[in-house]
């Protein structure tokens, strides 16, 4: 096996795609220097091979995978295909390569770094996607409900089984405006979809109020005398508070207006396994 | 839905609900249906943080804060002037459906004073969650406090209702609840709470038989006591909420120290600061009954009737063990390595994980998350023990003591200590605030 110093693999950004590089780097005997997407521009020196993502190697590696290493390591390796891990893919390829080797004992390796690395990865997206199950500001418009919000990680998959239990008639939409990906559901079915933009519609006044009396709750529940600013930015991070409702003051209540949502989408269903 | 008015009741019967504790969705697990809307996740879900830190899961409010009796510690008693309020049941089921809805919260928290009576009380909150299951098919959370002296009839439809059903002990003796809740007496709490505890296991039966069986409070019950407004000690407060676990079966006891909101000639003065640290230890204490497999008994004892300011309980119980550590984390038994300061739960499982792919070292120890200035003194790796580390009870002492700490233990020991300043203060008070995982 040859290090590949001076290549980098790009893909489409796709989970499909990234098993095509595992395929690729493992067929070809190579490590190459970086594992860039799509999304990514790099000027660069070094070689850039496009890996094309193709189904049937995909498959093959992730059926690899599961036979040879365990259906557990597929799961964190997905896990840390959605987080926000600095060049996550060259590091799921030197856990793939530990895997091979070691067989499914390569889960209890916690003290590896390699096999450290992604766990913290992996909880730092399930920790992230757990917030966010209670931090998701729905607004109603007409009986669709819409959110946005902004992680570091790509919850969005995390995160719709629950949403689309508590809502399982409801029509409702989770814009990500970090990865620009909008998470469609109705009727207990789902789609992620990749977005250019998305522009939720404007309140009406039904909506201001339950947001004057969500703001006006959240004011009254605090115990005077107990204040405690340190607890509560331990909890609810700051970089959340833009679409927390209750952080906003004055609530939010900007004009009215019938402007629709807009949407802007070139319709591709975005990376994941779905 | 006149708006004014249901803001104003919001405002006057949210003010009135939140000096209990309670703050936890936890214990119900249930899928949405078809038809319905709302789940329930066993770990329970933190919707928002409020000022003094705490989680915001339900929407916690009384239906009521008009009552006929005279709790004196309580801001609703009847001699209180105070503005009274009162929800019409479809006024708050449809507020909760709307907060639902915009995931602000998890669901309800109802409590209520006494109107009239307390059959009328329940019958009307019964009202108010009938609305919710049955109209509005809810799947949420409900928690519903039992009101002591309801029929038993009345408590059992609605823990039929309910996820989750409280009865407040408020103060941890037959005596202070003389002084201070004339109208209350033991029995007519813990009468209440042996329902509620027979209910529930009885509904776990014929669950066994029939799948479809209605569940009775599925999360449990849990219970408030008021710390630091009579004069029970750590002890006999850790020896109640023991017993109380094991008699009731309680899923949680919450402890709430006291904040003066009314004068009263036999409560602490109005200028009294709650004992915010005090509250925080029998936390601890608490977590490490249910689980760490502490017994109260180890804990503290009569000639120690009450934890130390300056060292966690977990801590003190170590360093008053010495004899037992150190102990070998490539050997040792889960439950022997839950003991040692230093590893939680977590951490533990992580330890029995890992050295089954090959023994642990000190570098090791670290990156599994264990807290190493606490677990260095307890501690070998394969028979051998962290180099140039002095053990003794005071170098102990020493190292798990902030300076400021041990500062302050060797001045006057009467003095306040900040809070704030302390760092196992504040993690401590995450795991308080948390939905029952550590
Ligand atoms: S019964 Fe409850 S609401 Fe009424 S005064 Fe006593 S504590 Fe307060």
């Amino acid at each position: 096996m040859s290090d590949g110093p001076d290549l980098i693999y790009r893909y489409d950004g796709s989970f499909k795609g990234l098993m095509c590089c595992v395929f690729e780097s493992f067929y070809q005997r190579e490590t190459p220097l970086r594992v860039i997407s799509h999304a990514e521009t790099q000027e660069s020196l070094f070689e850039i091979r496009e890996v094309v993502t193709d189904n049937t190697k995909a498959s093959r590696v992730m059926r690899a995978v599961v036979e040879k290493i365990s259906g557990e390591a597929m799961n964190l390796v997905y896990s840390a295909y959605l987080s926000d891990l600095k060049d996550k893919e060259l590091h799921i390829l030197r856990f793939l390569r530990l895997g091979f080797k070691y067989g499914a004992s390569v889960m209890r390796m916690l003290t590896d770094d390699t096999v450290r690395i992604l766990n913290k990865a992996v909880t730092h997206l399930s920790n992230e996607a757990a917030l966010l199950r209670g931090f998701v500001r729905f607004s109603d418009f007409g009986g669709g409900l819409v959110a946005t919000i902004e992680p570091k990680n790509n919850v969005l998959p995390v995160i719709k089984h629950h949403f689309l239990s508590r809502y399982p008639d409801g029509c409702f939409i989770i814009y990500d405006k970090t990865h620009k990906l909008v998470l469609l559901a109705q009727q207990g079915r789902s789609r992620i979809i990749q977005v250019d933009d998305f522009v939720p519609p404007q309140a009406g006044n039904d909506e201001l109020r339950y947001r004057t009396m969500w703001k006006r709750f959240y004011d009254t529940i605090a115990v005077e005398g107990r204040e405690n600013p340190k607890c509560r930015m331990t909890h609810m991070p700051k970089r959340y508070w833009a679409h927390l409702t209750e952080m906003q003051t004055p609530p939010d209540t900007r004009p009215i207006t019938d402007a629709p949502a807009r949407l802007t989408s070139n319709n591709t269903p975005a990376s994941g396994l779905r | 839905m006149v708006y004014i008015d249901v803001i104003e009741k919001l405002t006057i019967l949210t003010a009135a609900a939140k000096y209990d504790v309670a703050c936890t969705s936890s214990g119900a697990e249930r899928r949405g249906q078809k038809g319905g809307i709302g789940n329930a996740s066993a770990a329970g879900i933190c919707h928002s943080f409020a000022a003094d830190g705490r989680c915001i899961t339900l929407l916690k409010v009384l239906m009521s804060n008009s009552c006929v009796f005279d709790c004196s510690y309580c801001v609703n008693r009847r001699s209180n002037d105070t503005k009274r309020a009162t929800f019409e049941p479809r006024e708050l089921a449809d507020l909760t459906i709307q907060f639902y809805r915009r995931n602000y919260i998890e669901g309800l928290f109802l409590s209520s004073g006494v109107i009239r009576n307390p059959d009328y009380t329940c019958e009307q909150m019964i009202k108010i969650l009938e609305i919710l299951r049955y109209e509005y098919r809810f799947g949420g959370y409900i928690h519903a406090k039992a009101i002591p002296g309801a029929d038993e009839l009345l408590i059992r439809r609605m823990g039929l209702l309910a996820d989750r059903m409280s009865v407040n002990i408020e103060l941890p003796s037959q005596k202070s609840l003389q002084l201070l809740a004339p109208d209350k007496n033991k029995d007519n709490i813990l009468k209440p709470m042996g329902l509620i505890r027979q209910s529930i296991t009885e509904s776990r039966t014929e669950l066994v038989r029939y799948k479809s069986a209605p569940q009775f409070a599925p999360a449990g019950q849990s219970t408030q006591i008021i710390i630091g407004a009579t004069p029970e000690t750590d002890y006999q407060i850790l020896n109640l909420a023991a017993a109380l676990y094991k008699k009731y079966e309680l899923k949680r006891v919450f402890y709430s120290a006291y904040m003066p909101v009314v004068e009263g000639k036999n409560l602490p003065s109005l200028t009294t600061k709650p004992p915010l640290l005090r509250e925080h230890r029998l936390y601890q204490a608490d977590w490490l009954l249910r689980f760490y497999k502490f017994d109260a008994s180890e804990l503290l004892d009569e000639k120690n009737p009450n934890f130390n300011p300056f060292v966690d309980p977990k801590c003190s119980w170590a360093l008053a063990h010495l004899d037992s550590f150190p102990v070998d984390v490539n050997t040792a038994p889960y439950e022997t390595l839950l003991r040692v300061p230093g590893i939680g739960v977590k951490s533990a499982q992580r330890i029995i994980k890992a050295r089954r792919a090959g023994p642990l070292n000190f570098d090791g120890l670290k990156k599994l998350g264990v807290v190493m200035k606490r677990a260095q003194y307890f501690i070998l790796c394969s028979g051998r023990g962290m180099e140039g580390l002095k053990i003794s009870h005071d170098s102990i002492l020493r190292g798990l003591l902030s300076d400021r700490s041990m500062q302050l233990m060797e001045g006057s020991s009467g003095e306040q200590l900040s809070l704030f300043d302390d760092t196992t203060v504040t993690r401590g008070d995450i795991i308080k605030c948390l939905t029952g995982q550590i």
